[in-house]
């Protein structure tokens, strides 16, 4: 059992990080626009070097063919330096290679807000603003919707039950288009609160009004994910606990007579897990994308605007860092949640019998 | 016959269901309408055409049935044209001697609205040979008082004098004001206040300012050294309401938009969530169906593309690529096409396969094509339709929010393209709620249809969650 317990394990690893390869190598391809962003940074390298030499006195001698050629032998030598000389198709191998070992290396027109061009820096700066509002947000939607969707289970029919069943199609808009409305109430009319933004500017220098500041910055983009995802999010696990406390051996948990807290846990939430823990894992890891829309719309200085904000300005580097890390940390999750299954649930056995 | 009936009368037994469908069928009857009446061709084309050809509309003007609910009435735009005769406009072009031309102009209109209009514009269309004609444009209150706005010489053709934008104009009358009250006016008041207002203290404040109602002229006396020349004059008070829908900052008639957003939404809508589902259930099958080299093929792609994050991933792309809006609904497809659902679908298949009516249909010698899709998809299809009906929102919405971001197609009038326009120009700052408003109440009923509709189906198509 144990043996092929591992084997299995290295199948699947080695089958996930394949995966991951070629998803990293077409979005190397796409981020380079099969080649495209290399001219700009081609021609942008060959303008430099140019300007370099003519406004440099110590060449003020030569005449315009000789400048001419320093100017091309200098750009060739370049090229060879940053390994621009081979074909694209070589690049996009060693760009490969770059992006799975994860030396992100470094942006070519965004910096950090420290002046750094380094791609993990400017990554590692974004990241505790998305994963405050976003990882936030989806905690408190997860939670929402899983004590509601319990609670209305058990109260099958009641006017509430039918409320929530009422307001699912709500969730047919999107969160940013909710906060569209919230900004133009809130913000615009009313005059309540900010328009978008982490904080004001400029910041509050004490830290406790620094918070606060935040804080406040942080209630319309949270509300709207909440008014747009909650109602699904209550309909969906409402229902699933439904078609689980239909199930026989919870109609036989109840006619031994057994506590409803204890059915409820045992006997419904306990199969129940595993599906609970995956879409719980993957909005997890969905949440490091941020969302890019509703960053924009609300202006928030996260993953998202900064992954827009690559795409805008063919920033290749960024791009491909930004998705490299969402394929390994999804890989790996997929990876994890496997295990858990066979833990969590005792049918499941591992590679099949 | 009596299936299809017996299914419609249970449908219609959900109410939200009856009213998704009848507001999809209206929307479907503006997309129709749309489309005959204004071509596309020519839409775009009035889209893009530039201010030049909205001259005549205000810039950033509310739709006209706000007066409906408001007691303060905002002003139409009044257009005053010698080219066409109406009570009210005239045009005298008197030839003293061979040499020399009189004219004369005269517009007057009435003026009763409470607000003041947003701009005033003479637009010019002159023949002459030799010498330019010289105006002098005169402003006659309803108080009799006549004001000499400008004198000038026009050029030949087309020329054009911005009343509103004259600077000169604007110091004179502030000053002429001033004085006649006894009091300065301390802020930048514009001209159109200038010209319209009551000439009393409420003007010192831009809040009080009243409109001085009645009926206005505005006349043009001339001279031209020539017999044989001709002049017309376009009068143009700009209002604050325009149309049904009102206008944007490009002075452009935003029902164009808004009618046109419609057959386009619902075609990209329904267009991609079908297709995709179809396509992905096909997959399923095939992946179920042939198993081996074939299924483990297909599960390993679905998996790279389940690694892929979709949206960010076809953000780069249309940053990268811009691509008109149908090219861009491929790429959709093509990006989808592997996607998750796949899985569940492969899922739902590989139960199917073991059925005794495959098997038998095996045993007569079905070929693998005609078992897919003769007896395999069948019967999955009615099970996947609530879910392609509440998709074809998620696509509204996805076409939607990359216009917001800048990377919708360029050309085409869309609902997410007017919302971009009014975040670009700060609409929200402004206080211009229509321009926001009208397109996502448009999104917004679209979306809450299918999605009626769409929650009604799954119960019905769905039986496990009818009986709870």
């Amino acid at each position: 059992m144990v043996p092929r317990f591992w084997k299995y394990v290295i199948k699947r690893g080695i089958i996930l990080f394949l995966t991951v390869i070629v998803a990293t190598y077409m979005t190397v391809l796409i981020a380079n626009m099969g080649g495209y962003v290399d001219e700009i940074i081609k021609s942008g390298l060959y303008l430099s070097i140019s300007q370099s030499i003519r406004q440099n006195p110590a060449y003020k001698a030569l005449n315009e063919a000789q400048i001419r050629e320093l100017i091309n032998a200098t750009y060739t030598n370049e090229l060879k330096k940053i390994g621009f000389d081979k074909p694209f198709i070589y690049r996009s191998i060693s760009y490969l290679r770059d992006a799975l070992s994860l030396s992100l290396g470094r942006a070519l027109f965004i910096s950090s807000d420290s002046g750094s061009k380094n791609v993990r820096i400017i990554i590692l700066e974004r990241l505790p603003n998305t994963v405050l509002l976003f990882t936030t947000t989806q905690l408190l939607l997860f939670f929402i919707g899983l004590f509601t969707g319990l609670f209305l289970a058990r109260r099958y029919g009641s006017f509430l039950d039918k409320l929530s069943v009422l307001f699912a199609p709500l969730s047919s808009m999107p969160g940013w288009f909710y906060g569209i409305f919230l900004i133009l109430i809130f913000a615009s009319f009313l005059r309540l609160l900010p328009y978008g933004g982490m904080v004001d500017v400029p910041p509050p220098s004490n830290r406790f009004d620094y918070a606060l500041n935040v804080l406040r910055h942080m209630i319309l983009p949270v509300m709207s994910w909440l008014i747009a995802y909650t109602p699904i999010n209550v309909y969906v696990r409402r229902t699933f606990f439904l078609m689980f406390s239909s199930e026989d051996y919870v109609e036989l948990a109840k006619a031994k007579g057994l506590p409803e807290s204890l059915i409820q846990r045992r006997y419904i939430l306990r199969p129940t897990l595993p599906p609970i823990i995956t879409d719980f894992s993957l909005t997890l890891i969905g949440s490091w994308m941020g969302a890019i829309i509703t960053e924009t719309v609300f202006n928030w200085p996260g993953i998202g605007s900064l992954f827009y904000q690559a795409s805008v300005m063919f920033d290749s580097p960024v791009l491909i860092g930004l998705v490299v890390i969402y394929a390994y940390l999804l890989a790996l999750t997929v990876f994890a949640l496997e295990f858990v299954y066979a833990i969590l649930d005792p049918r499941i056995k591992v590679g099949g019998t | 016959m009596s299936n299809i009936k017996q299914s419609l009368r249970t449908l219609f037994a959900y109410r939200s269901a009856l009213g998704g469908l009848i507001i999809i069928l209206i929307l479907v009857g503006v997309s129709v309408y749309t489309i005959f009446a204004i071509p596309y061709d020519e839409a775009t084309k009035l889209w893009r055409a530039g201010e030049r050809y909205w001259l005549d509309n205000p810039r950033n003007a509310m739709p006209s049935w706000v007066n409906f609910f408001s007691l303060k009435k905002m002003p139409e735009t009044i257009i005053l044209n010698t080219q066409k005769p109406r009570p009210g406009v005239s045009k005298a072009l008197i030839p003293v001697s061979d040499k020399i031309t009189r004219i004369k102009i005269e517009f007057s209109f009435n003026y009763e609205y409470d607000d003041f209009p947003s701009e005033l514009n003479l637009f010019f269309n002159s023949k002459f040979n030799v010498s330019a004609p010289q105006l002098t444009v005169h402003w006659v209150k309803p108080n009799g008082e006549d004001i000499i706005l400008k004198s000038l010489l026009i050029s030949r053709g087309e020329d054009r004098y911005y009343i509103s934008n004259d600077d000169r104009l604007a110091r004179e009358l502030k000053n002429m004001i001033s004085r006649k009250i006894n009091e300065t006016i301390g802020y930048d008041i514009p001209i159109t206040i200038l010209l319209f207002a009551s000439e009393d203290i409420s003007i010192l404040d831009p809040s009080t300012a009243r409109v001085m109602k009645g009926n206005y002229k505005l006349w043009i006396d001339g001279i031209a050294f020539e017999a044989n020349m001709d002049l017309d004059v376009k009068l143009v008070v700009y209002g604050k309401v325009y149309g049904w829908a009102g206008t944007d900052h490009l002075r452009r008639d935003l029902g164009i938009a808004l009618l046109w957003g419609t057959p386009i939404a619902l075609s990209f809508g329904v267009i991609a969530s079908l297709s995709i589902a179809l396509i992905q259930m096909f997959i399923g099958a095939v992946s179920a169906w042939f198993g081996g080299k074939i299924d483990t093929i297909i599960q390993r792609v679905t998996e790279v593309f389940m690694v892929l994050p979709f949206i960010p991933i076809l953000i780069m792309i249309s940053t990268f690529y811009k691509f008109n809006i149908w090219i861009l609904l491929v790429v959709i497809i093509l990006l989808s096409m592997f996607g998750g659902s796949v899985k569940n679908y492969r899922a739902m298949f590989l139960q199917i396969k073991e059925f005794p009516y495959i098997e038998a249909s095996r045993a007569y010698g079905a070929s693998s094509f005609r078992i897919l899709t003769h007896y395999l998809i069948p019967k999955v299809l009615p099970t996947i339709i609530p879910s392609i009906v509440l998709s074809v929102a998620d696509f509204v919405f996805l076409e939607a929010a990359l216009a917001i971001l800048g990377l919708g197609d360029p050309l085409a009038p869309t609902w997410g393209k007017i919302i971009n326009d009014a975040h670009s120009n700060g609409a929200l700052y402004k206080g211009l709620y229509y321009w926001v408003l009208e397109p996502s109440l448009m999104l917004a009923v679209t979306s809450l249809s299918f999605a009626m509709l769409g929650f009604a189906l799954d119960k019905i198509f769905n039986p496990k969650l009818r009986e709870i």
